[in-house]
């Protein structure tokens, strides 16, 4: 028996809100390739230096979207994030003239419950 | 050249008993045993159990476990007294007489050695002046007449000799402070090197020199300067073989008490085994602590107990099952379920809780004692000549009041044979001499000390043996076990190499030191 790793992934579209002179997503992220991936309490992988999500705020346009604590970005509007700086990272998420975003992440509960429901 | 030797071997003493007269040797020991217990302090004698058929049981158990082992034991083993006393005096001379039978042999040999080296120095330090002033007496008037060369050598003559008598000295004008049992291998060999030396220059100067009378005197006088060069370098050679090549450390030697189990460590370089044992018994004076008997009564005690419970009955008829009785006897002393490792713990914990109480008390009283005792200054002691005292009445005011207290102390630790009042006042008034704290005054008593700090008649160990199975006069090997022994308890001393280290260099770059910073931000968005 060999062990297959799945990794679903969930397209997620935030609309923006805008306050003040800021739009804004609601969540925070961590990571990147220039910070230490062995500090992310999130990922399975302590070398992951990918993007996380690691706050996300109530009752905010991320949450409304389905937009979960841990979750990895994979991409953001079609842009690689699994090899960007904290700084790229953030710098993709906040251009100025988009109002939507539309995000591919992944997430291990996922990937568990799809283990779980094929072991039972 | 050299005149304190301690070659001569007292190697009589022992050996020659060990073949035919175990017997009487033993009851020699004995005898001189029981002088010496008259304090009661002495150690309790255990006796072993054993199953023999029918002999009676002699009080000297330990010398007749290693004789029932091995019958050959006298021969294949070299046992030999040695004493370790500083000089010896003439009471000593007499004390040595009574103990051992042929000490008169022992004496004459050790003073024989002394007066060869004496004779033989003095001898090698006239020769070269007598090589110089016989050509003068026999045949002035046939030498060749020699001006400023012989003058500039008689004076560097003159001043090698005084060179080579300092350096002597030095070196070997000292107390001798151990009697070794075997010669002194490089000694010996250095004595017979001189003397072979000398002999030659001798035999070339009276077949070369005397007997053709030879005219040449600056020759002479040069061969007389090449001797004492010779000399000098011969002595160089005695310090390196004597002293310095004993100074590297090349072994680490553990040395055990066998009644307490009490060891350190020490580090020697290349020594025989006899002056390794030297060195030992000299550091053991001044590092290990007393041996105290009374201490070992409890754990004698406990062993008694194990044993008490069970006795030996031969059912079977005469026959002599001695290892199967003992063996029954082991297994059933381990079946029984005896509760002595609790008593042992609560006897020490309650013991440790005694000593503390004791001691808290005597250090208040002793702290109290000392502010009653004021010192006087040099113009306060014009001033009330009527109260002052020196010192010793000082401490003689002032003890009553700590001596109750000291006393319970001393007991409880079972130090009290070790001071006695007379001691106690002199170091009181000692301590209130040279200004110290009741503390200082203290850490006499509240701390077993070495050997040294006791009166000379406390020693429990005065006279060594060194017990070996390979000869004592080769050199230290790893895995060299001796043991010296004394009266009351032995020294076993294992040897073991200082490995060989292999250092290996790595250069760091002073300016390879770097460092990152370890992120981890987190940015909302």
């Amino acid at each position: 028996s060999y062990l297959i790793s799945f990794s679903f992934q969930q397209r997620i579209e935030i609309h923006k809100l805008r306050q003040g002179d800021n739009l804004i997503l609601g969540f925070s992220i961590g990571g990147g390739i220039d910070q230490d991936p062995t500090q992310n309490p999130f990922s399975e992988d302590k070398t992951d230096k990918g993007i996380y999500v690691t706050r996300v705020t109530e009752g905010g346009p991320a949450e409304v979207a389905g937009l979960q604590i841990g979750d990895k970005i994979m991409q953001v509007n079609g842009w690689d994030m699994t090899m960007v700086t904290h700084d790229q990272a953030r710098k993709r998420l906040t251009k100025r003239n988009e109002e939507v975003v539309r995000l591919l992440v992944t997430r291990q509960s996922l990937q568990k419950a799809v283990q779980q429901s094929m072991r039972s | 050249m050299s005149a304190a030797m301690d070659t001569e071997s007292t190697y009589s003493g022992y050996s020659h008993y060990s073949g035919h007269s175990k017997k009487a040797h033993r009851q020699g020991r004995d005898r001189h045993k029981s002088p010496r217990s008259k304090d009661g302090s002495r150690s309790e004698k255990s006796v072993t159990i054993q199953t023999p058929p029918a002999e009676p049981l002699l009080g000297n158990d330990a010398s007749r476990a290693e004789e029932g082992q091995d019958d050959n034991w006298g021969e294949t083993t070299t046992a030999i007294t040695g004493t370790s006393e500083h000089s010896i005096s003439q009471e000593d001379i007499a004390r040595i007489s009574k103990d051992l039978e042929d000490s008169v042999g022992l004496d004459c040999k050790r003073y024989l050695g002394l007066t060869v080296a004496a004779v033989l120095g003095l001898l090698v330090f006239l020769t070269p002046i007598a090589f110089i002033l016989l050509p003068q007496i026999l045949w002035r008037d046939d030498l060749e007449p020699c001006g400023t060369v012989c003058e500039g050598l008689f004076i560097s003559v003159a001043f090698k000799l005084l060179i080579l008598l300092i350096g002597t000295w030095a070196l070997f004008f000292r107390q001798p402070k151990a009697d070794l049992p075997r010669v002194f291998v490089f000694r010996a060999l250095l004595l017979v090197l001189i003397f072979l030396f000398v002999f030659s220059y001798w035999l070339f100067y009276g077949v070369r020199i005397l007997d053709s009378k030879d005219t040449n005197y600056q020759g002479i006088v040069q061969y007389a300067v090449s001797l004492v060069d010779a000399l000098l370098f011969i002595h160089y050679l005695a310090i390196v073989l004597l002293e310095l090549r004993q100074l590297q450390p090349m072994f680490t030697v553990k040395v055990v008490r066998s009644t307490d189990g009490e060891s350190r460590y020490y580090s020697l370089g290349h020594l025989s085994i006899q002056r390794a044992a030297l060195v030992v018994l000299e550091n053991y004076y001044r590092d290990f602590t007393v041996s105290n008997p009374a201490l070992l009564t409890a754990s004698k005690s406990r062993a008694a107990k194990h044993m008490a419970g069970l006795k030996v009955y031969n059912v079977d008829g005469p026959g002599n099952n001695a290892s199967g009785q003992s063996r029954a006897m082991i297994a059933a002393a381990a079946r029984r379920r005896d509760s002595s490792h609790n008593e042992l713990y609560y006897e020490e914990a309650d013991h440790e809780r005694r000593v503390r109480k004791r001691r808290a008390r005597l250090v208040v009283a002793v702290e109290e004692a000392f502010t009653h005792i004021k010192r006087l200054q040099a113009e306060e002691q014009q001033k009330a000549p009527g109260e002052m005292m020196d010192p010793r009445e000082a401490a003689q005011a002032i003890f009553p009041s700590m001596a109750r207290a000291l006393q319970k102390y001393l007991r409880t630790t079972r130090q009290q044979q070790y001071h006695s009042m007379e001691s106690i006042l002199q170091h009181l008034s000692f301590c209130i001499t040279n200004n110290m704290t009741p503390k200082a005054f203290l850490e006499r008593y509240l701390n077993p000390g070495p050997t040294l700090q006791y009166d000379r008649d406390r020693w429990f160990s005065k006279q060594w043996t060194l017990v070996s199975e390979e000869a004592v006069t080769s050199g230290l090997q790893d895995g060299v076990v001796f043991v010296l022994k004394c009266l009351d308890f032995s020294l076993v001393v294992n040897v073991k190499k200082i490995p060989f280290i292999k250092l290996s260099e790595e250069f760091i770059d002073p300016k390879s030191h770097k460092f990152v910073l370890r992120l981890q931000s987190e940015t909302s968005v």
